[in-house]
């Protein structure tokens, strides 16, 4: 135990250059980032769901309608789509922590 | 100004004359067009002569995905809006003549060829609903049940055919519909059943002869001859991506608008940064097109001897032309982010582009690809011009 806890330090280093690099690339999406991930959901998403998300071709995407989903399974939807649908995968252009995000944003109804 | 501008409009009200136009201003809308401003529930009145706005029209609801169609006359638009919404906008007052909200959920619409009905396809209720064009009271409905069950299709692909028809497909239920309205407002529907599965959206070529349906599900197209006795749907480009996995699909390719040029048809291929090439006549494949992306709309100019093609997020940046004869691509330009519709003038020589993110329309010269002109636009979508009243399928 003490000799895990005095790695403490190195660790918190590790772990703080592992966490700047992933707000980069696969971490809690910046202000910034939100908004253009909001932008895309209400634009080109919305292709499919509609721009007001409640569904066109594809399903709605307003709180209700998910609400028996949980935000993890949603964000793999995200990520790999459906197979046989339109529903295409966005892994490749959204991280992880950029669909689950989205899908916890949807859920709660505050995609701006 | 503005206040004087409509306190004088108010009198011309009163005095029963109508608005927007004097004796000085009186001319015709043959070169008029509108522009959806789809996230603000406007739309752009644009003289296309003189490559400017006329005006803004606004209260047409949720326009994302907003198509139109005009009456015979080219005085009036009907905007198609996704919320129901089916607004009659008078394109020489600027102002929306009369405004229903007619469904839940909506994708396009058309007008019959005598101009006197208003189609309308709905995702929910799934069906076509049929209008007066004069006053939008409702004529005829459709559901699109289908199976045992007799489940609700999302219906797309809706368009007119001679002879008071109107073409449609039923995207969950595999079905191409024909309903005739020659016989009065009550109509007789012919059901094509089994054409194939999630067909995604359909066009008519601009003969009425032959109704065309994408599959997204299958790798081929349903395709009617409306001059067979009787109609009959049969599949064409079977197989043409080869059963290879077609890549995602970031947005589904439009079929209106893909046109007869020369001798081919052209055509988006899905999940493919490829156009198809058709023989006119055999409906076989002539040849393909390796383009930038995933093709949303390839648009032939009027005459037939180009093709425009914007392309599917995340590569909605750039245009490129080709060259119908040669099938080769001659130009490709960025006009900016998010290209979501292009439009040509009449005899096709300028084309308007919108470019959503940048909000903004351009206009370029189809010849030299000089741009001529650029429009501020609230995050602009589709371009709809006038001269579409005297196009079937349009």
């Amino acid at each position: 135990m003490a000799k895990s806890l005095s790695w403490l330090p190195a660790l918190s280093v590790i772990a703080f250059v592992a966490w700047s690099a992933a707000a980069v690339a696969d971490g809690a999406p910046s202000p910034e980032r939100q908004a253009a991930l909001a932008y895309l959901v209400r634009q080109d998403c919305g292709s499919c769901h509609g721009m007001t998300l409640k569904g066109g071709l594809g399903r709605p995407l307003l709180p209700d309608a998910l609400a028996g989903a949980e935000a993890e399974a949603l964000a793999e939807v995200i990520l790999d789509g459906i197979p046989g649908t339109p529903m295409p995968p966005w892994r490749g252009q959204l991280s992880e922590a950029e669909a689950l995000w989205i899908a916890r944003a949807l859920k709660q109804g505050t995609i701006e | 100004m503005i206040r004087s501008r409509s306190i004088f409009a108010l009198v011309l009200l009163v005095l029963g004359l109508p608005v927007g136009l004097d004796a000085e201003e009186l001319r015709g809308t043959g070169d008029l067009g509108i522009v959806v401003e789809r996230a603000s529930g406007s739309l752009q009145i644009v003289d296309t002569s003189a490559r400017r706005s006329l005006g803004r029209v606004e209260g047409l609801g949720d326009l994302s995905h907003a198509s139109a169609v005009f009456s015979p006359d080219q005085r009036f638009a009907y905007v198609f809006g996704r919320d129901g919404g089916l607004t009659k906008v008078d394109l020489l007052t600027r102002s929306i003549a009369k405004r229903i909200v007619q469904a839940g959920n909506s994708i396009g619409g058309a007008i019959s060829d005598d101009g006197l009905l208003i189609a309308v396809s709905n995702y929910e209720p799934g069906g076509v609903r049929v209008f007066d064009a004069a006053t939008l009271e409702p004529v005829a409905d459709i559901p699109a049940d289908y199976g045992p069950s007799g489940a609700r299709s999302k219906t797309v692909g809706l368009v007119d055919a001679p002879g008071r028809r109107f073409v449609f497909t039923l995207y969950d239920g595999g079905e191409i519909w024909i309903a005739d309205f020659s016989g009065g407002d009550a109509p007789q529907v012919t059901k094509h059943r089994d054409i194939g599965a999630l067909p995604y959206d359909a066009l008519i070529t601009g003969d009425g002869r032959h109704y065309i349906a994408g599959l997204f599900g299958e790798d081929g197209l349903a395709h009617l001859d409306l001059w067979a006795e009787p109609p009959k749907v049969e599949r064409i480009l079977d197989g043409y991506g080869r059963g290879e996995e077609k890549l995602p699909v970031y947005k589904m390719p439009h079929l209106e608008g893909w046109a007869r040029a020369g001798d081919r048809f052209i055509l988006p291929a899905v999940g493919r940064h490829e156009l198809l090439a058709l023989d006119a006549a055999s409906l076989q494949e002539h040849g393909r097109v390796q383009v930038h992306g995933q093709p949303v709309f390839a648009v032939a100019r009027p005459d037939g001897r180009q093709v425009w093609v914007n392309f599917a997020h995340p590569r909605n940046d750039t245009v490129q032309v080709v060259d119908v004869p040669s099938l080769e691509v001659i130009h490709a330009f960025e006009p900016g982010p998010a290209v979501l519709h292009l439009e040509f003038t009449p005899r096709g020589h300028e084309v308007w582009i919108s470019v959503r993110d940048a909000d903004k329309v351009e206009v370029y010269d189809t010849r030299t690809f000089e741009k001529l002109a650029e429009l501020p636009m609230a995050k602009p979508s589709g371009i709809f011009f006038a001269a579409r009243a005297q196009r079937l399928g349009l």
